[in-house]
């Protein structure tokens, strides 16, 4: 009904203007030198990093590269699943998971406490205004170790490690708990200062302490937000963990290395598809765990 | 008449239940077989302790004196750094290279991921998308291998250098940012698009003035967002030979020349420091 009499021609009291046709749209993009112009100028600024990165895509349709990468890709299939191997992959597989974490377990010893040492909201001084000099020195401190013990990539911790520690899941355990300390401790410490901190403050302005101010205010309302940031970086755990096999902590990234140097792409494709759906195992488990928490 | 009566009840059996002193409640039990929470847990705790009796750590070699020793002579090796202008020079282009590798990795992933999120998304109800499904699959499976795998896979065909760090920080990127702009695009609002498809206007222009436009501004965000990230991932990636800051560590490391590695460290250490800075700044200003 509504749809017809919109078709119909409108009266109109003869009184009023006729009403004016629709404007015509024009037959060209009217922007189309301005979008000519900044394409322009974008691909002006990427010609430097293209030069610094010796970015020359042709080099990887030579004859003898593309010779190389389609042997590689070829052997890919068929994949390799004799009983030793899968024996093998099985084991790595678990101790990727376990090195993932157990790192974040030690990662939790060290957030923990100094989470705690750096958070402003569970500042006796602060209640009355302005903190301390020493607390207020104390705390900057805590959150320097924190930022620098994230910002070094767990791989570099890595490679220390396995200098001082040797070769095994020992170096790759230890990294992934320095650099996940980091990240845990810092972003604890912000969790637990975002929201409402009325309620911790009301509790130390009546004496308590503030351990117990953290346990009976502060963890309450934000454990939700806390358990699940955990999980988070746990799943991000297990794909680092792969990638610090490179380096020698052992796991399914170790086999990765270890095959692709001896160009067997079976092995490499078998590698790749379990550590992909490792990935998206952790992934979904996380997605659960987090849908849970909430 | 027989919707008041449906609202009215519930209120009245929530009033019966609140009694003006609740009945004292022991705790409950540590555990219990019904408690979902505490299977979970209990499971946890088994990962936990399986995952530190399975891996033979060796604390017993980093617990020791002697590692102790060897961690203080190691770090003591880090003293002086090398600040020989040569050097210091060579590591700007190293970070030079690390900042051009993230940029123009982060820039290509941004058009592949725009390219790929196009197939993995329905853009109107009737579009049959048959294609969404192995595209997204495509997405998840550049996305699950890290940058650093797919840097050791190309360089069998790109050969050493920063060429294979690039790519491989736009594939594994552009998984990442086409399923996000994938999701935006099909959250956006349909009017305009369905406006001009009602107009007769093809799928092409249809995307141009009306997808594009909307899902632009979030896509730029995410660009950004990740590039930052991927500052971080490219200064590593050299570890395994593909160019920047980390090829150098590795090669100055694998000599043992102590001195220069410092410089390296300290090197990546202000890059990511200043890249944090900037981009808090950076939030900051675009938040107020």
């Amino acid at each position: 009904m509504s749809a017809s009499a919109s078709h119909l021609p409108i009266a109109r009291p003869s009184g009023l203007p006729p009403v004016r046709p629709l404007m015509k749209a024009p037959a060209h993009d009217p922007a189309f030198a301005a979008r000519v112009l900044w394409l322009s100028l974008a691909l002006l600024l990427l010609w430097p990093l293209g030069v610094a990165t010796e970015f020359r895509l042709w080099v990887l349709w030579e004859p003898e590269n593309r010779k190389v990468t389609a042997n590689f890709v070829s052997s890919f299939w068929p994949l390799v699943y004799n009983a030793e191997f899968l024996e093998m992959l099985v084991r790595e597989t678990w101790r990727t998971l376990a090195m993932a974490t157990a790192g974040v377990t030690l990662a939790l010893v060290l957030a923990v406490p100094l989470s705690l040492l750096a958070t402003r909201v569970l500042s006796l001084s602060a209640l009355s205004g302005r903190m301390d000099r020493w607390p207020a020195v104390l705390r900057w401190c805590v959150r320097a170790t924190l930022i620098v013990l994230r910002s070094i990539p767990e791989l570099i911790w890595a490679l220390v490690f396995v200098r001082v520690v040797g070769l095994g899941p020992t170096a790759g355990v230890l990294a992934i708990a320095l650099t996940y300390g980091g990240m845990l401790g810092k972003v604890y410490a912000e969790i637990l200062e975002s929201g409402e901190s009325h309620a911790a403050q009301t509790l130390m302005r009546n004496g308590s302490g503030r351990l117990q101010a953290f346990v009976y205010a502060l963890l309450p309302s934000h454990a939700a937000e806390l358990a699940s940031y955990t999980v988070y970086r746990w799943e991000c755990a297990i794909r680092s963990s792969v990638v610090l096999g490179f380096v020698g902590a052992g796991g399914l990234g170790q086999q990765l290395d270890n095959s692709m140097k001896m160009f067997n792409g079976g092995e490499v494709a078998t590698l790749l598809l379990v550590f992909i759906a490792l990935v998206a195992l952790a992934d979904r488990v996380s997605a659960w765990l987090r849908k849970a928490l909430a | 008449m027989t919707i008041p009566t449906a609202v009215a009840a519930p209120v009245a059996q929530n009033s019966s239940q609140e009694a003006a002193h609740p009945p004292y409640k022991l705790p409950p039990p540590i555990f219990d077989a019904r408690c979902r929470a505490c299977w979970f847990i209990a499971a946890l705790l088994v990962l936990v302790v399986a995952s530190f009796v399975s891996l033979d750590l060796d604390w017993a070699a980093f617990a020791s004196m002697e590692a102790a020793r060897s961690m203080g002579r190691f770090v003591a090796e880090f003293f002086p750094p090398d600040l020989s202008p040569v050097f210091v020079n060579k590591v700007a282009w190293g970070a030079w290279e690390t900042l051009a590798m993230s940029a123009l990795g982060t820039a290509i992933a941004a058009l592949l991921g725009l390219a790929l999120a196009v197939p993995a998304s329905r853009l109107s109800d009737q579009d049959s998308a048959w294609l969404r499904r192995p595209t997204r699959w495509l997405l998840n499976a550049l996305r699950a291998i890290p940058e650093l795998v797919w840097a050791a896979l190309l360089l069998i065909s790109a050969g050493l250098g920063p060429m294979a760090g690039t790519l491989a920080l736009a594939l594994h990127t552009s998984g990442v940012l086409g399923r996000l702009i994938a999701e935006a695009m099909e959250n956006v609002t349909t009017g305009p698009g369905d406006a001009l498809r009602t107009q007769g206007v093809g799928p092409v222009r249809v995307f141009a003035y009306a997808t594009l436009p909307q899902v632009l501004p979030q896509l730029m965000s995410y660009t950004l967002y990740r590039w930052e990230n991927n500052i971080r991932a490219a200064a590593v990636l050299g570890v395994v030979g593909a160019g920047g800051l980390g090829q150098l560590l590795s090669f100055h490391m694998g000599l043992f020349q102590m001195n220069k590695t410092a410089t390296i460290l300290g090197a990546m250490l202000l890059m990511v420091a200043c890249v944090d800075a900037l981009s808090f700044s950076l939030r900051r200003w675009l938040n107020r």
